[in-house]
């Protein structure tokens, strides 16, 4: 149809039977207002059908069309020329040499998790893998970055406990090993806890695929489980209005995840990619089979036709709009190319999995929905994924943070009692101590790649029959980014490419997970301008591109928001896993030398958070030019062997990192004695979270290269002490104070905490 | 050695296992559950993962595979069989070896490295090792607490047919040592004829320096050396 002035005319679509009327009310359920209403039928040039609107919603949801995001994201660096594919497809992917490719990419399952911790995650862990694994790579490895509330709450030890197992039953029984994350626990995550999960996944460069719906007449096919009422609208909002059926009304808005299921999608999908009989490939992930279809003929340019009496259903009587909208899990769609859709059945039915034809790609640009071949829905396809508006909000900081900012800190700097006392204190504070408990529970060894397991300062994978590996980490302390966004931010970057550094592995990409408060709040939406220019500042500074990610914005209960927590996954690369350095102090009589400076800063410390309940003060400083030269000299000290170990100083200072790197992985503690003549107050010294840290042991004959390599990068240097036996106890002398204590003491609270809480205490609500 | 690895959908460790035949030199295969036949195979090696999800109970439903009745009828002709973690369930399931292997003693999966004491050097699986030596290998199950009624219990005591149990570094089977509540700290047995052996520990995940250790090369050199050197059955 062409109108008067040659413009494409939408056909008439008519209305179902018993769909709703498109009153003001209706358009406001699904999340959308009246501008964003007025806009969608200015797009059709009629008024939208109920199943129309419901897929505007979802897709221009912020979960789908990231509308108060998009504009601050594109501040982000996303190239260099070791970038295969930026922001846009389902995983970044970057060239880590020998012909070999690495997908990765993190995303949120927080709401889901709030509710129902145990499906929340282990959906979370479910729908990530698949993003890696529809770009042609095999997943390889995954890391979780966690956050709750403080563990004495019976209600956040059951999410926390629930979130841990299922987070390792998914992955344990796909088979991919989790190598590593964080976890934290503060007051500020009461009630809305953060459940990020990364997964990388390793191909032959030439085995990328992209997820477009390529070629025209090529074959829809819906793959896997099947579609069920399950997760209708997670993108958007509840969806107790959908009908009177009062069944709807209690149906859990959580999916359940089968990772059974999963593995055998995983092995046919990949199989597939290999066969060449499809063109294109993408998880039904948040708004189902409505966004990967939309996305993927976006992307091409092309339209696609469906046919809802095609679609295999877990019911009888679903109609078009719950079919669209399903969010049931370990769902794929498929693009045949056209006259090889019985190779694709047949691979399939190896893995014992269902293959439907459900439409195809047509060449009018139309996202078209059949019932029966009747037409329920007939929308331009590009405005849907590219049409959605955006929204640059406006941003003041909340002067209640400015003033916890401004707190004079100078009483803490006062010890309370006993230094050793703090000093055990925070290595037995959950958010120091030993995270055993937690990654015993995950399968870390299976598909023998791992080369430096959980416990680490980041996981490592080898890359069979190379000498070389990737190496991943995720970091975020959510109490500096609160505190002063953009450097809690930079903060975030600098500290993931320390603990890169410091296992041997160049800093080379970044995925990142925006976890904020309301953004219509201004305090929120400057929480998140701030921090998204920090990670830009902290990400062109070490040449570590964004290729994606994930925003999850509204976290809130009961009007207060979580801290601001941008998560970053940072992917680094290891050219000869003989050079691989672990955390541990290795040998007696090695010298400890530390790089970096110590400052008096105590500022959002885990110090004054243990001590005093406190999160104040300004977040330590951050040089990013130094922390470069920083990173650059401990892979150059990597590259020639000197070093026996390398340790980040984050949460708990310089006191518990060489604490950590005494205990080890507990089998074979060491003892320490460093003096420190900084003249600074003892509690700072020891406890402060100065930036642009870290404490490397050496054997005494390399001491004095080591030091030149420092030099030579502008980085301050010093021998502090000795790596001794452990029966000779761990000491750290400073001005006018020390701290002593037994290795025994040390690892009872270390390694003891986590296990005292969780074992010992009932987990339930 | 030309050896088959049987997969069953959810095997998760079946490359894992391919690769540790191929680091001794041997020939791996590998063979998908609904196959037929297993003849001109040397051994036959059950992988660990989650065969069906575990759904109903761990090895429970992988046992009904068609592939399983050749998979008993290689045992009964005497052919060497290594099933690992669920393939040790599934064995047990298959009725090739007794007993059963139960939720954890914590009611949580274990992931960790433990250390196993050598109680037999004289199966095909293990001649490469010393009695009583004591080795380093991962374990990571959810199911690996080994039960069975008395008398079963008797008589794998009695006929030596404990293979592996978990140690502490002493080489003393305390139950710290003990991961997952096994009767009697029991890590791996064979079956009364020898040629069966099931362990929960993973030696294919400890076959290389890089990765933590080399303690698990042991069960493939010496399942390998068999036919290099008596010739194929």
């Amino acid at each position: 149809m062409t109108g008067p002035d040659g413009t494409v005319m939408d056909p008439q679509v008519l209305p179902r039977d018993g769909d709703p009327d498109i009153t003001p009310e209706v358009v406001t359920d699904h999340g959308l207002s009246p501008e964003e209403h007025e806009r969608i039928v200015r797009l059709m040039g009629r008024e939208p059908t109920f199943t129309e609107l419901g897929i505007f919603s979802a897709m221009w949801s912020e979960h789908c069309g990231y509308k108060n995001s998009k504009r601050l994201l594109r501040l982000l660096p996303t190239q260099a020329p070791w970038v295969i594919q930026g922001p846009g497809e389902n995983a970044g992917v970057i060239d880590v040499g020998e012909g070999y490719a690495l997908a990765f990419k993190i995303e949120s399952h927080n709401h889901p998790s709030a509710v129902e911790p145990y499906q929340g995650a282990a959906t979370g862990v479910g729908g990530i893998l698949r993003d890696i694994f529809t770009m042609g790579a095999r997943p390889i490895a995954v890391l979780d970055s966690l956050r709750f509330g403080d563990l004495d709450s019976g209600r956040v030890r059951y999410l926390f406990s629930g979130v841990v197992s299922g987070i390792g039953d998914y992955g344990n029984c796909v088979g991919i090993p989790n190598i590593g994350g964080e976890v934290a626990f503060d007051r500020g995550y009461e009630g809305n806890p953060i459940v990020n999960a990364m997964c990388l996944g390793l191909m032959k460069r030439e085995e990328l695929i992209t997820a477009s719906a390529s070629g025209v007449g090529n074959t829809l096919m819906a793959v896997g489980a099947r579609t069920g009422r399950d997760g209708i609208h997670g993108a958007t909002f509840a969806s107790e209005e959908l009908s009177e059926d009062s069944d709807e009304a209690s149906r859990p808005q959580v999916q359940v995840g089968d990772p059974f299921t999963e593995k055998l999608l995983l092995e046919a999908s990949l199989e597939l990619i290999a066969s060449g009989a499809i063109t294109g490939i993408q998880d039904m992930g948040a708004a189902g089979i409505t966004s990967s279809a939309a996305e993927m003929a976006g992307r091409a340019g092309n339209g696609v036709e469906l046919e809802m009496a095609s679609v295999p259903t877990r019911e009888d009587g679903m109609t078009p709009y719950e079919i669209l909208l399903s969010e049931s899990q370990e769902r794929m769609l498929v693009v045949a190319e056209k006259g090889k859709e019985a190779e694709v059945r047949r691979i399939l039915e190896k893995w014992e999995l269902e293959a439907a034809e459900i439409g195809r790609v047509t060449d009018d640009g139309r996202f078209r929905i059949l019932e029966d071949g009747v037409v329920v829905a007939d929308i331009p396809a590009l405005p849907l994924t590219d049409g959605c508006p955006t929204y640059e909000r406006e941003g003041v900081e909340s002067e209640e943070i400015a003033k916890l900012r401004a707190a004079d800190l100078s009483e803490h700097l006062i010890p309370e009692g006993d230094l050793a006392k703090s000093f055990l204190l925070l290595l037995g504070s959950p958010n120091v101590a030993s995270k055993r408990w937690i990654y015993h529970q995950y399968d870390t060894t299976v598909r023998t790649a791992t080369a430096v397991r959980p416990g680490g300062d980041a996981g490592v994978v080898r890359i069979r029959g190379t000498t070389r590996a990737v190496a991943a980490t995720t970091d975020c302390n959510g109490r500096f980014v609160y505190l002063e966004p953009r450097v809690g931010a930079m903060i975030a970057v600098a500290e993931a490419a320390r603990n890169l550094v410091c296992v041997g592995a160049l800093p080379t990409a970044i995925t990142n997970n925006l976890n904020f408060g309301n953004p219509l709040k201004p305090h929120i939406y400057y929480q998140l301008r701030e921090a998204v220019l920090g990670l830009a500042a902290a990400c062109e500074a070490f040449e570590t591109p964004v290729t994606g990610g994930n925003v999850s914005l509204y976290n809130e209960t009961d009007g207060r928001a979580i801290y601001p927590t941008p998560v970053i996954g940072m992917v680094g690369v290891v050219d000869d896993v003989a050079h691989l350095t672990s955390q541990a102090f290795a040998q007696e009589g090695d010298d400890i030398v530390l790089l970096g400076s110590n400052t008096a800063e105590i500022g959002g410390s885990e110090y004054l958070y243990v001590t005093a309940r406190a999160v104040a003060g300004p977040p330590p400083s951050v040089d990013l030019d130094a922390e470069r030269a920083l990173q650059q000299a401990v892979l150059a000290m990597g590259r020639q062997g000197l070093l026996r170990s390398a340790h980040d100083c984050s949460e708990g200072g310089l006191a518990c990192a060489l604490a950590e790197a005494a205990l080890g992985n507990g089998e074979d503690p060491r003892g320490v004695s460093v003096t420190l003549d900084d003249d600074i107050r003892p509690v700072a010294v020891l406890f402060g979270e100065a930036q642009g840290r870290i404490v490397i042991s050496c054997d005494p004959s390399r001491t004095a290269e080591v030091l030149r390599v420092a030099s030579r990068h502008d980085v301050p240097a010093a021998t502090i002490g000795k790596v001794t036996a452990a029966r000779e106890g761990f000491t750290i002398a400073v001005r006018g104070a020390s701290v002593s204590a037994t290795v025994d003491e040390m690892a009872e609270a270390y390694f003891g905490a986590l296990p005292e809480i969780m074992d010992s205490t009932s987990e339930s609500a | 050695m030309r050896a088959a690895v049987v997969t069953f959908p959810g095997s998760n460790c079946d490359y894992d296992l391919y690769k540790a035949i191929e680091l001794v030199g041997g020939d791996p295969h590998f063979v998908w559950h609904r196959e037929r036949g297993l003849g001109g195979y040397d051994a036959v090696l059950l992988p660990g993962g989650f065969s069906y999800g575990d759904y109903l109970r761990a090895g429970a439903i992988a046992r009904m595979s068609p592939i399983m009745e050749d998979v008993v009828a290689f045992a009964n002709a005497g052919g060497p069989i290594l099933g690992i973690c669920n393939g040790f369930q599934i064995l047990c399931e298959a009725g090739l070896l007794p007993g059963a292997l139960v939720r954890n003693a914590s009611l949580r999966f274990e992931s960790r490295d433990v250390l196993l004491r050598v109680e037999r050097a004289d199966t095909v699986f293990t001649t490469d090792y010393d009695q009583g030596q004591i080795l380093r290998v991962p374990i990571a199950h959810g199911e690996g607490n080994y039960e069975a009624d008395r008398e079963t219990l008797e008589v794998l005591d009695g006929e030596d047919r404990v293979v592996f149990r978990y140690v502490d570094a002493d080489g003393e089977a305390t139950e710290d040592a003990n991961p997952n509540g096994s009767w009697h700290n029991i890590a791996g047995i064979v079956s009364a004829s020898g040629n069966v052996l099931g362990m929960m520990p993973h030696p294919e995940r400890a076959m290389e320096a890089v990765l933590g250790s080399t303690d698990g090369v042991g069960v493939f050199t010496s399942l390998a050396s068999t036919f290099v050197t008596a010739g194929a059955r």
